[in-house]
Protein backbone atom coordinates (compact mmCIF):
# COMPACT_ATOMS: atom_id res chain seq x y z
CA UNK A 1 0.00 0.00 0.00
CA UNK A 2 1.44 3.33 -1.06
CA UNK A 3 -0.13 6.68 -0.30
CA UNK A 4 0.94 10.26 -0.70
CA UNK A 5 -0.20 13.67 0.41
CA UNK A 6 -0.36 16.57 -1.98
CA UNK A 7 -2.39 19.32 -3.57
CA UNK A 8 -4.07 18.43 -6.83
CA UNK A 9 -6.08 20.42 -9.33
CA UNK A 10 -9.84 19.98 -9.61
CA UNK A 11 -10.53 19.74 -13.35
CA UNK A 12 -14.29 19.33 -13.19
CA UNK A 13 -16.95 20.11 -10.61
CA UNK A 14 -20.63 19.37 -11.02
CA UNK A 15 -23.59 19.47 -8.66
CA UNK A 16 -25.34 16.16 -9.29
CA UNK A 17 -28.15 16.40 -6.74
CA UNK A 18 -29.14 18.62 -3.82
CA UNK A 19 -25.95 19.19 -1.80
CA UNK A 20 -24.14 16.39 -3.65
CA UNK A 21 -21.05 17.28 -5.68
CA UNK A 22 -18.81 15.47 -8.10
CA UNK A 23 -15.14 16.46 -8.42
CA UNK A 24 -12.73 15.13 -11.02
CA UNK A 25 -9.16 15.55 -9.78
CA UNK A 26 -5.93 15.41 -11.78
CA UNK A 27 -3.64 13.25 -9.61
CA UNK A 28 -1.74 10.71 -11.74
CA UNK A 29 0.24 9.04 -8.93
CA UNK A 30 -2.87 8.62 -6.78
CA UNK A 31 -4.95 7.31 -9.70
CA UNK A 32 -2.18 4.86 -10.57
CA UNK A 33 -2.20 3.37 -7.07
CA UNK A 34 -5.95 3.56 -6.37
CA UNK A 35 -8.18 0.49 -6.10
CA UNK A 36 -11.99 0.25 -6.03
CA UNK A 37 -13.25 0.68 -2.46
CA UNK A 38 -10.38 2.90 -1.28
CA UNK A 39 -10.89 6.48 -0.12
CA UNK A 40 -9.17 9.86 -0.12
CA UNK A 41 -8.67 11.99 3.01
CA UNK A 42 -9.39 15.62 2.19
CA UNK A 43 -8.28 18.68 4.11
CA UNK A 44 -11.08 21.16 4.78
CA UNK A 45 -9.70 24.68 5.17
CA UNK A 46 -9.95 25.85 8.76
CA UNK A 47 -10.67 22.39 10.19
CA UNK A 48 -8.39 20.15 12.24
CA UNK A 49 -9.68 16.85 10.88
CA UNK A 50 -9.61 15.75 7.27
CA UNK A 51 -12.77 14.26 5.74
CA UNK A 52 -12.70 10.74 4.27
CA UNK A 53 -14.47 10.49 0.89
CA UNK A 54 -14.81 7.28 -1.11
CA UNK A 55 -13.41 6.99 -4.61
CA UNK A 56 -16.13 6.98 -7.29
CA UNK A 57 -13.97 6.77 -10.40
CA UNK A 58 -10.41 5.80 -11.29
CA UNK A 59 -9.01 6.69 -14.72
CA UNK A 60 -5.42 5.50 -14.79
CA UNK A 61 -4.91 6.59 -18.42
CA UNK A 62 -6.01 10.18 -17.84
CA UNK A 63 -4.52 10.17 -14.34
CA UNK A 64 -7.73 11.31 -12.70
CA UNK A 65 -9.88 10.32 -9.76
CA UNK A 66 -13.53 11.14 -9.32
CA UNK A 67 -15.14 11.67 -5.95
CA UNK A 68 -18.81 12.24 -5.17
CA UNK A 69 -19.74 13.57 -1.75
CA UNK A 70 -22.64 15.03 0.14
CA UNK A 71 -22.57 18.09 2.39
CA UNK A 72 -23.01 16.49 5.80
CA UNK A 73 -21.67 19.26 8.02
CA UNK A 74 -19.33 22.23 8.15
CA UNK A 75 -16.26 20.34 6.90
CA UNK A 76 -17.85 18.93 3.76
CA UNK A 77 -19.54 22.31 3.19
CA UNK A 78 -16.06 23.87 3.15
CA UNK A 79 -14.77 21.28 0.68
CA UNK A 80 -17.82 21.92 -1.53
CA UNK A 81 -16.72 25.58 -1.85
CA UNK A 82 -13.73 24.48 -3.94
CA UNK A 83 -14.11 25.12 -7.66
CA UNK A 84 -12.66 23.93 -10.95
CA UNK A 85 -9.05 25.08 -11.11
CA UNK A 86 -8.65 25.10 -7.31
CA UNK A 87 -6.22 22.84 -5.52
CA UNK A 88 -7.55 20.12 -3.24
CA UNK A 89 -5.28 18.75 -0.47
CA UNK A 90 -5.54 14.95 -0.36
CA UNK A 91 -3.87 12.14 1.55
CA UNK A 92 -4.55 9.20 -0.77
CA UNK A 93 -5.28 6.53 -1.78
CA UNK A 94 -6.10 5.03 1.60
CA UNK A 95 -7.56 1.88 3.04
CA UNK A 96 -8.26 -1.65 2.05
CA UNK A 97 -10.58 -1.85 -0.96
CA UNK A 98 -12.90 -4.44 -2.46
CA UNK A 99 -11.67 -7.88 -3.49
CA UNK A 100 -11.92 -8.16 -7.27
CA UNK A 101 -12.83 -11.61 -8.57
CA UNK A 102 -11.78 -12.05 -12.20
CA UNK A 103 -13.58 -15.41 -12.41
CA UNK A 104 -16.92 -14.20 -11.00
CA UNK A 105 -19.88 -14.77 -13.31
CA UNK A 106 -22.46 -12.74 -11.42
CA UNK A 107 -22.08 -10.12 -8.69
CA UNK A 108 -24.53 -7.77 -7.01
CA UNK A 109 -23.49 -4.22 -6.12
CA UNK A 110 -25.68 -2.40 -3.61
CA UNK A 111 -25.44 1.29 -2.75
CA UNK A 112 -27.65 3.19 -0.36
CA UNK A 113 -27.76 6.99 -0.75
CA UNK A 114 -24.27 8.47 -0.61
CA UNK A 115 -23.03 4.85 -0.37
CA UNK A 116 -23.56 4.43 -4.13
CA UNK A 117 -20.38 6.20 -5.42
CA UNK A 118 -17.86 3.49 -4.39
CA UNK A 119 -19.93 0.95 -6.36
CA UNK A 120 -19.19 2.65 -9.70
CA UNK A 121 -15.57 1.43 -10.10
CA UNK A 122 -16.84 -2.09 -9.33
CA UNK A 123 -19.56 -1.75 -11.96
CA UNK A 124 -16.90 -0.67 -14.45
CA UNK A 125 -14.79 -3.70 -13.56
CA UNK A 126 -17.59 -6.29 -13.73
CA UNK A 127 -19.69 -4.67 -16.51
CA UNK A 128 -22.43 -7.01 -17.70
CA UNK A 129 -21.66 -9.48 -14.93
CA UNK A 130 -22.97 -7.00 -12.33
CA UNK A 131 -26.42 -6.09 -11.13
CA UNK A 132 -26.41 -2.71 -9.39
CA UNK A 133 -29.15 -2.08 -6.85
CA UNK A 134 -29.32 1.57 -5.76
CA UNK A 135 -31.54 2.92 -3.02
CA UNK A 136 -32.40 6.55 -2.28
CA UNK A 137 -34.81 8.46 -0.03
CA UNK A 138 -36.63 9.85 -3.06
CA UNK A 139 -36.19 10.70 -6.75
CA UNK A 140 -34.47 14.03 -6.03
CA UNK A 141 -31.70 12.31 -4.02
CA UNK A 142 -30.97 9.93 -6.91
CA UNK A 143 -27.41 9.95 -8.26
CA UNK A 144 -25.16 8.14 -10.78
CA UNK A 145 -27.88 6.07 -12.49
CA UNK A 146 -26.71 7.04 -16.00
CA UNK A 147 -23.11 6.28 -15.03
CA UNK A 148 -24.08 2.80 -13.89
CA UNK A 149 -26.03 2.12 -17.10
CA UNK A 150 -22.97 3.05 -19.19
CA UNK A 151 -20.94 0.26 -17.56
CA UNK A 152 -23.21 -2.38 -19.08
CA UNK A 153 -24.39 -3.53 -15.67
CA UNK A 154 -28.02 -4.26 -15.04
CA UNK A 155 -29.49 -1.52 -12.82
CA UNK A 156 -32.28 -1.71 -10.26
CA UNK A 157 -33.52 1.47 -8.63
CA UNK A 158 -35.39 1.71 -5.33
CA UNK A 159 -36.71 4.71 -3.43
CA UNK A 160 -38.09 4.82 0.10
CA UNK A 161 -41.14 6.81 -1.01
CA UNK A 162 -41.71 5.23 -4.42
CA UNK A 163 -41.05 8.51 -6.29
CA UNK A 164 -38.73 6.61 -8.68
CA UNK A 165 -38.15 2.92 -9.37
CA UNK A 166 -39.30 0.27 -6.93
CA UNK A 167 -41.11 1.54 -3.83
CA UNK A 168 -39.07 -0.06 -1.04
CA UNK A 169 -35.64 -0.96 0.26
CA UNK A 170 -32.71 -2.47 -1.65
CA UNK A 171 -33.06 -5.69 0.33
CA UNK A 172 -36.20 -6.78 -1.58
CA UNK A 173 -34.57 -7.05 -5.03
CA UNK A 174 -31.54 -8.65 -3.33
CA UNK A 175 -33.75 -11.38 -1.82
CA UNK A 176 -35.24 -12.10 -5.26
CA UNK A 177 -31.82 -12.34 -6.88
CA UNK A 178 -30.51 -14.51 -4.04
CA UNK A 179 -33.46 -16.89 -4.47
CA UNK A 180 -32.56 -17.35 -8.15
CA UNK A 181 -29.01 -18.31 -7.13
CA UNK A 182 -25.71 -18.10 -9.00
CA UNK A 183 -24.38 -14.99 -7.23
CA UNK A 184 -20.64 -15.14 -6.60
CA UNK A 185 -20.42 -12.03 -4.42
CA UNK A 186 -22.37 -9.11 -3.02
CA UNK A 187 -20.69 -5.76 -2.41
CA UNK A 188 -22.47 -3.04 -0.44
CA UNK A 189 -22.06 0.45 0.97
CA UNK A 190 -24.65 2.55 2.76
CA UNK A 191 -26.33 3.09 6.13
CA UNK A 192 -25.54 0.56 8.88
CA UNK A 193 -29.11 -0.86 9.16
CA UNK A 194 -29.06 -1.55 5.41
CA UNK A 195 -25.65 -3.24 5.61
CA UNK A 196 -26.78 -5.33 8.57
CA UNK A 197 -29.80 -6.61 6.63
CA UNK A 198 -27.73 -7.30 3.51
CA UNK A 199 -25.18 -9.22 5.58
CA UNK A 200 -27.98 -11.33 7.10
CA UNK A 201 -29.50 -12.13 3.69
CA UNK A 202 -26.09 -13.12 2.30
CA UNK A 203 -25.38 -15.30 5.31
CA UNK A 204 -28.73 -17.10 4.96
CA UNK A 205 -28.06 -17.76 1.29
CA UNK A 206 -24.39 -18.62 1.68
CA UNK A 207 -23.24 -15.72 -0.53
CA UNK A 208 -19.83 -14.08 -0.06
CA UNK A 209 -20.36 -10.43 0.96
CA UNK A 210 -18.09 -7.40 1.41
CA UNK A 211 -19.30 -4.13 2.93
CA UNK A 212 -17.75 -0.68 3.08
CA UNK A 213 -18.07 1.12 6.43
CA UNK A 214 -17.60 4.67 7.58
CA UNK A 215 -16.61 6.07 10.95
CA UNK A 216 -15.39 9.35 12.39
CA UNK A 217 -11.72 9.36 11.51
CA UNK A 218 -8.58 11.30 12.39
CA UNK A 219 -5.26 10.16 10.84
CA UNK A 220 -6.74 8.03 8.03
CA UNK A 221 -3.73 5.67 7.90
CA UNK A 222 -4.03 3.41 10.94
CA UNK A 223 -1.86 5.29 13.43
CA UNK A 224 -4.27 6.99 15.83
CA UNK A 225 -6.80 4.15 16.26
CA UNK A 226 -9.70 6.61 16.21
CA UNK A 227 -12.06 4.88 13.75
CA UNK A 228 -12.71 1.66 15.62
CA UNK A 229 -15.03 -1.03 14.29
CA UNK A 230 -16.01 -4.18 16.22
CA UNK A 231 -15.00 -7.24 14.25
CA UNK A 232 -14.30 -10.92 14.76
CA UNK A 233 -11.16 -12.48 13.36
CA UNK A 234 -10.03 -16.02 14.14
CA UNK A 235 -12.92 -16.33 16.63
CA UNK A 236 -11.57 -13.41 18.60
CA UNK A 237 -13.35 -10.09 19.02
CA UNK A 238 -11.14 -7.26 17.91
CA UNK A 239 -11.43 -3.52 17.27
CA UNK A 240 -10.36 -3.12 13.68
CA UNK A 241 -9.88 0.31 12.15
CA UNK A 242 -12.01 1.52 9.30
CA UNK A 243 -9.18 3.56 7.74
CA UNK A 244 -6.59 0.79 7.41
CA UNK A 245 -8.25 -2.61 7.96
CA UNK A 246 -11.26 -1.22 6.03
CA UNK A 247 -13.19 0.63 4.85
CA UNK A 248 -14.09 -2.65 3.13
CA UNK A 249 -14.63 -5.64 5.43
CA UNK A 250 -15.93 -9.15 4.90
CA UNK A 251 -19.51 -8.87 6.17
CA UNK A 252 -19.11 -12.00 8.30
CA UNK A 253 -16.33 -10.30 10.31
CA UNK A 254 -18.32 -7.22 11.33
CA UNK A 255 -20.23 -7.13 14.63
CA UNK A 256 -23.23 -4.89 14.00
CA UNK B 1 21.30 26.92 9.23
CA UNK B 2 20.62 27.25 12.95
CA UNK B 3 21.57 24.48 15.36
CA UNK B 4 18.30 22.76 16.27
CA UNK B 5 19.81 20.12 18.55
CA UNK B 6 18.73 19.94 22.19
CA UNK B 7 19.59 17.76 25.13
CA UNK B 8 16.92 16.55 27.56
CA UNK B 9 17.95 14.51 30.63
CA UNK B 10 21.32 13.88 28.99
CA UNK B 11 19.71 12.49 25.82
CA UNK B 12 20.65 14.19 22.54
CA UNK B 13 17.90 15.16 20.10
CA UNK B 14 18.89 16.32 16.60
CA UNK B 15 15.92 18.67 16.71
CA UNK B 16 13.33 19.43 19.39
CA UNK B 17 10.30 18.01 17.52
CA UNK B 18 8.65 14.80 18.73
CA UNK B 19 5.31 13.42 17.49
CA UNK B 20 3.16 13.10 20.61
CA UNK B 21 1.98 9.78 21.95
CA UNK B 22 -1.24 8.50 20.41
CA UNK B 23 -1.23 10.37 17.11
CA UNK B 24 1.69 8.56 15.55
CA UNK B 25 1.25 4.89 16.51
CA UNK B 26 4.69 3.31 16.47
CA UNK B 27 5.75 5.34 13.44
CA UNK B 28 5.28 2.85 10.63
CA UNK B 29 2.27 4.52 8.98
CA UNK B 30 4.02 7.88 8.65
CA UNK B 31 7.21 6.36 7.36
CA UNK B 32 5.28 5.93 4.11
CA UNK B 33 5.38 9.75 3.88
CA UNK B 34 8.80 10.75 5.24
CA UNK B 35 11.89 9.13 6.80
CA UNK B 36 11.52 8.94 10.57
CA UNK B 37 15.08 10.21 11.05
CA UNK B 38 13.85 13.70 10.22
CA UNK B 39 12.27 13.70 13.69
CA UNK B 40 14.00 14.56 16.93
CA UNK B 41 12.20 11.73 18.63
CA UNK B 42 8.98 9.76 18.80
CA UNK B 43 6.65 9.30 21.76
CA UNK B 44 5.11 5.93 21.06
CA UNK B 45 1.46 4.95 21.51
CA UNK B 46 0.59 4.59 25.22
CA UNK B 47 1.33 0.98 26.09
CA UNK B 48 0.06 -1.06 29.03
CA UNK B 49 1.04 -4.37 30.62
CA UNK B 50 -1.62 -6.31 28.70
CA UNK B 51 -3.29 -5.66 25.39
CA UNK B 52 -6.24 -3.23 25.64
CA UNK B 53 -9.14 -3.08 23.18
CA UNK B 54 -10.02 0.57 23.84
CA UNK B 55 -13.40 2.30 23.79
CA UNK B 56 -16.39 1.87 21.49
CA UNK B 57 -16.70 4.20 18.47
CA UNK B 58 -17.22 7.05 17.81
CA UNK B 59 -13.89 7.93 19.36
CA UNK B 60 -13.32 11.18 17.44
CA UNK B 61 -15.15 14.51 17.18
CA UNK B 62 -14.26 17.80 15.52
CA UNK B 63 -14.30 20.94 17.70
CA UNK B 64 -13.64 24.60 16.89
CA UNK B 65 -9.90 24.69 16.07
CA UNK B 66 -9.41 21.25 17.50
CA UNK B 67 -10.81 17.84 18.22
CA UNK B 68 -11.84 15.38 20.91
CA UNK B 69 -10.65 11.81 21.18
CA UNK B 70 -11.56 8.91 23.40
CA UNK B 71 -9.52 6.04 22.03
CA UNK B 72 -9.09 4.59 25.52
CA UNK B 73 -5.50 3.38 25.28
CA UNK B 74 -6.07 0.68 22.69
CA UNK B 75 -2.67 -1.00 22.40
CA UNK B 76 -1.12 -4.43 21.83
CA UNK B 77 0.62 -4.63 25.23
CA UNK B 78 4.21 -4.06 26.32
CA UNK B 79 5.52 -7.49 25.27
CA UNK B 80 4.43 -6.91 21.69
CA UNK B 81 5.98 -3.44 21.82
CA UNK B 82 9.31 -4.80 23.05
CA UNK B 83 9.41 -7.72 20.63
CA UNK B 84 8.06 -6.11 17.47
CA UNK B 85 7.90 -2.31 17.51
CA UNK B 86 10.85 -1.18 19.62
CA UNK B 87 13.61 -3.11 17.80
CA UNK B 88 12.45 -1.55 14.54
CA UNK B 89 12.33 1.99 15.96
CA UNK B 90 15.78 1.55 17.47
CA UNK B 91 17.22 1.05 13.98
CA UNK B 92 16.20 4.64 13.20
CA UNK B 93 18.20 7.73 14.05
CA UNK B 94 15.83 9.29 16.59
CA UNK B 95 15.10 9.27 20.31
CA UNK B 96 12.45 6.76 21.37
CA UNK B 97 10.26 7.77 24.30
CA UNK B 98 8.22 4.74 25.32
CA UNK B 99 4.91 6.07 26.60
CA UNK B 100 3.54 3.74 29.28
CA UNK B 101 0.35 3.62 31.31
CA UNK B 102 -1.40 1.37 33.79
CA UNK B 103 -4.44 0.98 36.02
CA UNK B 104 -2.39 0.91 39.22
CA UNK B 105 1.05 2.23 40.26
CA UNK B 106 2.19 -1.42 40.42
CA UNK B 107 1.12 -2.04 36.83
CA UNK B 108 2.98 1.07 35.64
CA UNK B 109 6.08 -0.20 37.47
CA UNK B 110 5.75 -3.64 35.88
CA UNK B 111 5.64 -2.08 32.42
CA UNK B 112 8.67 0.09 33.18
CA UNK B 113 10.53 -2.91 34.56
CA UNK B 114 10.07 -4.78 31.28
CA UNK B 115 11.62 -1.84 29.43
CA UNK B 116 14.63 -1.72 31.72
CA UNK B 117 16.40 -4.51 29.81
CA UNK B 118 15.80 -2.81 26.44
CA UNK B 119 17.70 -0.02 24.70
CA UNK B 120 14.75 2.38 24.75
CA UNK B 121 16.08 5.90 25.34
CA UNK B 122 13.44 7.37 27.66
CA UNK B 123 10.23 6.44 29.43
CA UNK B 124 7.25 8.77 29.32
CA UNK B 125 4.89 7.82 32.14
CA UNK B 126 1.32 8.76 31.30
CA UNK B 127 -0.52 9.75 34.48
CA UNK B 128 -3.00 11.85 32.60
CA UNK B 129 -5.04 9.86 30.08
CA UNK B 130 -8.60 11.19 30.38
CA UNK B 131 -10.17 8.26 28.55
CA UNK B 132 -9.75 5.30 30.88
CA UNK B 133 -11.77 4.55 33.97
CA UNK B 134 -8.95 3.41 36.23
CA UNK B 135 -5.52 4.92 36.47
CA UNK B 136 -4.94 7.49 33.76
CA UNK B 137 -6.01 10.92 34.86
CA UNK B 138 -6.93 9.65 38.32
CA UNK B 139 -3.18 9.49 39.03
CA UNK B 140 -2.52 12.84 37.51
CA UNK B 141 -5.02 14.94 39.40
CA UNK B 142 -3.72 14.51 42.94
CA UNK B 143 -0.22 15.37 44.12
CA UNK B 144 -0.12 12.29 46.35
CA UNK B 145 -1.13 9.80 43.64
CA UNK B 146 1.12 11.44 41.05
CA UNK B 147 4.05 11.18 43.45
CA UNK B 148 3.22 7.59 44.40
CA UNK B 149 3.08 6.28 40.82
CA UNK B 150 6.27 8.20 39.96
CA UNK B 151 8.06 6.71 43.00
CA UNK B 152 7.03 3.16 42.10
CA UNK B 153 8.25 3.52 38.52
CA UNK B 154 11.42 5.33 39.63
CA UNK B 155 12.34 2.36 41.84
CA UNK B 156 12.47 -0.05 38.89
CA UNK B 157 14.02 2.07 36.15
CA UNK B 158 17.33 3.78 35.53
CA UNK B 159 16.07 5.20 32.22
CA UNK B 160 15.38 8.92 32.03
CA UNK B 161 11.83 9.17 33.38
CA UNK B 162 9.49 11.79 31.90
CA UNK B 163 6.12 12.13 33.63
CA UNK B 164 3.29 13.36 31.39
CA UNK B 165 0.95 15.70 33.26
CA UNK B 166 -2.77 16.38 33.06
CA UNK B 167 -4.01 19.95 32.55
CA UNK B 168 -7.31 19.03 34.23
CA UNK B 169 -6.08 20.21 37.63
CA UNK B 170 -6.19 23.33 39.78
CA UNK B 171 -2.42 23.76 39.96
CA UNK B 172 -0.28 21.89 37.45
CA UNK B 173 2.83 23.45 39.03
CA UNK B 174 2.05 21.67 42.32
CA UNK B 175 1.68 18.31 40.53
CA UNK B 176 4.97 18.95 38.71
CA UNK B 177 6.75 19.69 42.00
CA UNK B 178 5.35 16.47 43.49
CA UNK B 179 6.61 14.27 40.66
CA UNK B 180 9.97 16.05 40.68
CA UNK B 181 10.33 15.28 44.39
CA UNK B 182 9.32 11.66 43.69
CA UNK B 183 12.18 11.20 41.23
CA UNK B 184 10.99 12.31 37.79
CA UNK B 185 13.82 13.41 35.48
CA UNK B 186 11.52 15.60 33.35
CA UNK B 187 7.87 16.42 32.87
CA UNK B 188 5.86 16.65 29.65
CA UNK B 189 2.69 18.68 29.32
CA UNK B 190 -0.09 19.21 28.51
CA UNK B 191 -2.09 16.08 27.90
CA UNK B 192 -5.59 16.70 26.52
CA UNK B 193 -8.26 18.77 28.26
CA UNK B 194 -11.45 16.96 29.14
CA UNK B 195 -14.23 18.04 26.77
CA UNK B 196 -17.61 17.04 25.35
CA UNK B 197 -19.77 17.57 22.24
CA UNK B 198 -23.45 16.74 21.81
CA UNK B 199 -25.26 16.00 18.55
CA UNK B 200 -28.26 18.30 19.01
CA UNK B 201 -30.30 16.32 16.47
CA UNK B 202 -30.16 13.14 18.53
CA UNK B 203 -29.41 14.54 21.99
CA UNK B 204 -26.55 12.06 22.22
CA UNK B 205 -22.93 12.91 22.94
CA UNK B 206 -20.87 12.49 19.76
CA UNK B 207 -18.31 10.34 21.58
CA UNK B 208 -19.50 6.92 22.70
CA UNK B 209 -17.52 7.55 25.90
CA UNK B 210 -19.55 10.79 26.34
CA UNK B 211 -16.41 12.78 27.14
CA UNK B 212 -12.94 12.85 25.66
CA UNK B 213 -9.63 14.65 25.48
CA UNK B 214 -9.49 17.93 23.59
CA UNK B 215 -6.44 18.91 21.56
CA UNK B 216 -5.55 21.07 18.60
CA UNK B 217 -4.76 24.77 18.09
CA UNK B 218 -7.58 25.81 20.49
CA UNK B 219 -5.62 24.53 23.49
CA UNK B 220 -2.29 26.16 22.55
CA UNK B 221 -2.55 29.25 24.82
CA UNK B 222 -3.33 26.97 27.77
CA UNK B 223 -0.25 24.90 26.95
CA UNK B 224 1.92 28.03 26.82
CA UNK B 225 0.62 29.20 30.21
CA UNK B 226 1.07 25.81 31.86
CA UNK B 227 4.55 25.19 30.42
CA UNK B 228 5.56 28.62 31.71
CA UNK B 229 4.14 27.98 35.17
CA UNK B 230 5.74 24.55 35.45
CA UNK B 231 9.11 25.68 34.08
CA UNK B 232 9.16 28.31 36.81
CA UNK B 233 8.23 25.79 39.51
CA UNK B 234 10.66 22.92 38.88
CA UNK B 235 14.35 22.40 38.21
CA UNK B 236 13.91 19.51 35.76
CA UNK B 237 13.40 19.91 32.00
CA UNK B 238 9.93 20.47 30.58
CA UNK B 239 8.78 18.93 27.28
CA UNK B 240 5.98 21.12 25.96
CA UNK B 241 2.98 20.15 23.88
CA UNK B 242 -0.60 21.20 23.24
CA UNK B 243 -1.92 22.63 19.98
CA UNK B 244 1.45 23.27 18.34
CA UNK B 245 0.93 23.54 14.59
CA UNK B 246 3.73 25.79 13.30
CA UNK B 247 7.37 26.58 13.84
CA UNK B 248 6.35 29.84 15.49
CA UNK B 249 4.18 27.92 17.98
CA UNK B 250 7.11 25.65 18.82
CA UNK B 251 9.41 28.65 19.33
CA UNK B 252 6.77 30.23 21.60
CA UNK B 253 6.47 27.10 23.73
CA UNK B 254 10.26 26.92 24.06
CA UNK B 255 10.41 30.57 25.08
CA UNK B 256 7.85 29.68 27.76
CA UNK B 257 10.33 27.10 29.06
CA UNK B 258 10.08 23.92 27.01
CA UNK B 259 13.33 22.11 26.16
CA UNK B 260 11.62 20.08 23.43
CA UNK B 261 8.20 20.13 21.77
CA UNK B 262 5.70 17.42 20.99
CA UNK B 263 3.26 17.72 18.09
CA UNK B 264 -0.12 16.02 18.19
CA UNK B 265 -3.37 16.92 16.42
CA UNK B 266 -1.56 19.08 13.83
CA UNK B 267 -0.37 15.82 12.26
CA UNK B 268 -3.97 14.92 11.40
CA UNK B 269 -4.40 18.18 9.49
CA UNK B 270 -0.96 18.01 7.87
CA UNK B 271 0.82 14.65 8.11
CA UNK B 272 4.14 16.39 7.41
CA UNK B 273 3.62 18.81 10.34
CA UNK B 274 6.55 17.59 12.49
CA UNK B 275 9.00 17.94 9.59
CA UNK B 276 7.57 21.28 8.48
CA UNK B 277 7.64 22.65 12.04
CA UNK B 278 11.35 21.84 12.44
CA UNK B 279 12.06 23.58 9.11
CA UNK B 280 10.03 26.62 10.12
CA UNK B 281 11.89 26.84 13.42
CA UNK B 282 15.15 26.89 11.53
CA UNK B 283 13.89 29.69 9.25
CA UNK B 284 12.77 31.76 12.22
CA UNK B 285 16.06 31.34 14.07
CA UNK B 286 18.05 32.22 10.92
CA UNK B 287 15.91 35.29 10.32
CA UNK B 288 16.69 36.47 13.87
CA UNK B 289 20.35 35.52 13.69
CA UNK B 290 19.99 33.10 16.61
CA UNK B 291 22.65 30.40 16.35
CA UNK B 292 21.02 27.69 18.45
CA UNK B 293 17.48 26.83 19.44
CA UNK B 294 18.84 26.20 22.94
CA UNK B 295 19.36 29.94 23.24
CA UNK B 296 15.61 30.58 23.32
CA UNK B 297 14.57 28.09 25.99
CA UNK B 298 12.82 29.92 28.84
CA UNK B 299 13.76 33.35 27.51
CA UNK B 300 10.33 34.91 27.84
CA UNK B 301 10.61 38.24 29.67
CA UNK B 302 7.45 38.42 31.76
CA UNK B 303 6.03 41.83 32.62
Amino acid sequence: MKYTQGKYIITRKTAIAKEIYSFTIQCPEVAEAAQPGQFVHIRANGFTLRRPISICGIDKEKGTLRIVFEIRGEGTAEIAKLNEGDLIDMLAPLGHGFTLMPEAKKVVLIGGGIGTPPMLPLAEYYGGRATVISGFRNASAMILQEDFKKTGAETVLCTDDGSAGIHGFVTEPLKELAAKGGIDAVYACGPMPMLKNIAAICKENGIYCEISLEERMACGIGACLGCACRTVRNDEEYFAHVCKDGPVFKAEEVLF
Amino acid sequence: MADLSVKVCGVDFKNPIIPASGVFGYGREYEELFPLDKLGGIATKGTTLHRRTGNLAPRIAETPSGMLNSVGLQNPGIDHFIETELPYLLTKDLVVLANIAGSTPEECAQVAEKLEATDVHMIELNISCPNVKQGGAAFGTSCEMAAEVTRQVRKVTTKPLVVKLSPNVTSIADIAKSVEAAGADAVSLINTLLGMRIDINTGRPILRNNVGGMSGPAVFPIAVRMVWQVANAVNIPVIGMGGVSSGRDAIELMMAGASAVQVGAAIFTDPYAPVRIAEEMNEFLDSKGIASVRDIIGTVKPW
